[in-house]
């Protein structure tokens, strides 16, 4: 009984302190941004790594995606004889949700957990040691390159799932069921407006982007430092991004898109 | 892949996605239909107006020429005093045009329809529209047609 209730506990306590160690590790990473931001050559590669990688996958999402868009929305939509709002719908929840999430979802299943097993590895192989000893700071010199790559790349991807998927919906609604294009157009330019759809959407994948690199750096950089434990580390960056983007985004929504 | 190469890769990528940003600004959102240029106001006083909001479209003749502004309560006639935007270059409406405030479709949203006078004078900055209807309400309409049919019958 009492073991039980001990074990609770330790389980509280431990998940306490990895919040708090992260939350530390977070702080120490912000102030070493600016060291990051004086090494631009290590930056663009980063960019390589993270971003341009990671294109390939999200422009295929985003058009699959704008394409199941439009047919889900058309079947409904041709129920009340509003066809013609289907360029809204799908310009609406391409730019306001789906960009942003699904981006930050593929982000942190192909971006991130490369990142951790990266650090992961590192630390294992103790090379972030052996920068310690040279006297060179491995937050500065390895992890914040990549933190300013993530939350530069995001917004860049989210706009790319954005812009595929607009055009795949395009191509289902004017190609496959016979949509008039220029309704299509003018119904979504007209309830789409940039400053509430397009840069709140935007918003949201920078911060989506620092969360989702945040939490993969952290996981690398505090794995135990065996091949299990990177294995793990990991598995649990995948986890705890993709929890953490949908529970920010609902935080977001809620603070964005009220009245 | 040699560094020159990383460096192309990635200054596609960055150019490739500000370009879609562009693109959605441009193509997707109204930042692409934003009048620009001059614009002058002209208020308009209506009894109901239904669920007209700012950011509604002004038309005359079916055309986009303005934007619904302002909508504000007015104590004193008890009336919605809407403020519209024109685009200047649509400068010559007659002093007695009205305002009727109409429904795109069915469950489409609401917009003011300017429909011109005869006057010889025209409509200046700051001057209120007199000739006025107001949105057409679902419910007084059905309330209407019950209490013809009551006394009919």
């Amino acid at each position: 009984m009492l073991d039980s209730i001990a074990g609770l506990g330790r389980f509280a306590l431990r998940f306490v302190e990895r919040l708090g160690r992260s939350q530390l590790f977070g702080l120490e990473l912000l102030r070493a941004l600016g060291a990051g931001l004086a090494r631009p050559r290590l930056m663009v590669e980063q960019m390589y790594s993270i971003g341009v990688m990671s294109s390939l996958i999200t422009v295929v999402a985003g058009l699959f995606v704008g394409m199941v868009l439009g047919l889900q929305g058309y079947y409904t939509l041709s129920d009340f004889g509003a066809e013609d709002s289907l360029g809204q719908l799908v310009a609406l929840s391409l730019v306001r949700e789906l960009g942003p999430v699904v981006t930050a979802l593929l982000f942190a299943g192909r971006a991130g957990s490369a990142l951790t097993a990266e650090i992961g590895l590192m630390k294992a192989t103790e090379q972030l040691s052996a920068l310690e000893m040279m006297a060179v700071d491995p937050l500065r010199r390895v992890l914040a390159p990549r933190l300013i790559a993530g939350f530069l790349s995001m917004p860049l991807l989210a706009a790319l799932f954005s812009m595929t998927g607009v055009g795949g919906g395009y191509f289902v609604a004017v190609g496959l069921v016979g949509i008039d294009p220029g309704s299509f157009w003018s119904q979504m330019q007209s309830g789409v407006d940039f400053h509430d759809d397009i840069l709140n959407g935007v918003l949201k994948s920078v911060v989506f982007g620092a969360v989702v690199t945040w939490i993969s750096l952290f996981e690398g950089y505090d794995c135990i430092p065996t091949s299990e434990g990177v294995s793990r580390a990991t598995t649990r960056t995948v986890v705890h991004s993709s929890l953490a983007v949908l529970g920010v985004d609902f935080v977001l929504t809620a603070l964005m898109f009220g009245e | 892949m040699t560094n020159r190469g990383v460096e192309i890769a990635v200054g596609l990528f960055v150019a490739i996605g500000l370009g879609a940003l562009l693109v959605l600004a441009m193509q997707v959102s109204n930042l692409g239909l934003a009048e620009r240029g001059e614009v002058y106001r002209l208020t308009a006083d209506f009894d109901n107006i239904g669920g007209l909001k700012e950011r509604s479209p002004v038309t005359a003749a079916g055309v986009t020429v303005g934007r619904v502004t302002a909508v504000e309560y007015k104590m004193d006639t008890f009336s919605a005093r809407v403020t519209l935007e024109i685009q200047k270059r649509y400068d010559r409406f007659p002093m007695d045009t009205g305002a009727s405030i109409y429904t795109s479709g069915i469950l489409g949203e609401q917009y003011v329809e300017l429909n011109p006078g005869a006057e010889e004078e025209v409509l200046a900055d700051g001057d209120v529209i007199g000739l006025t209807q107001s949105a057409f309400v679902l419910e007084e309409l059905i309330g209407r047609v019950l209490l013809n049919r009551a006394e009919g019958g």
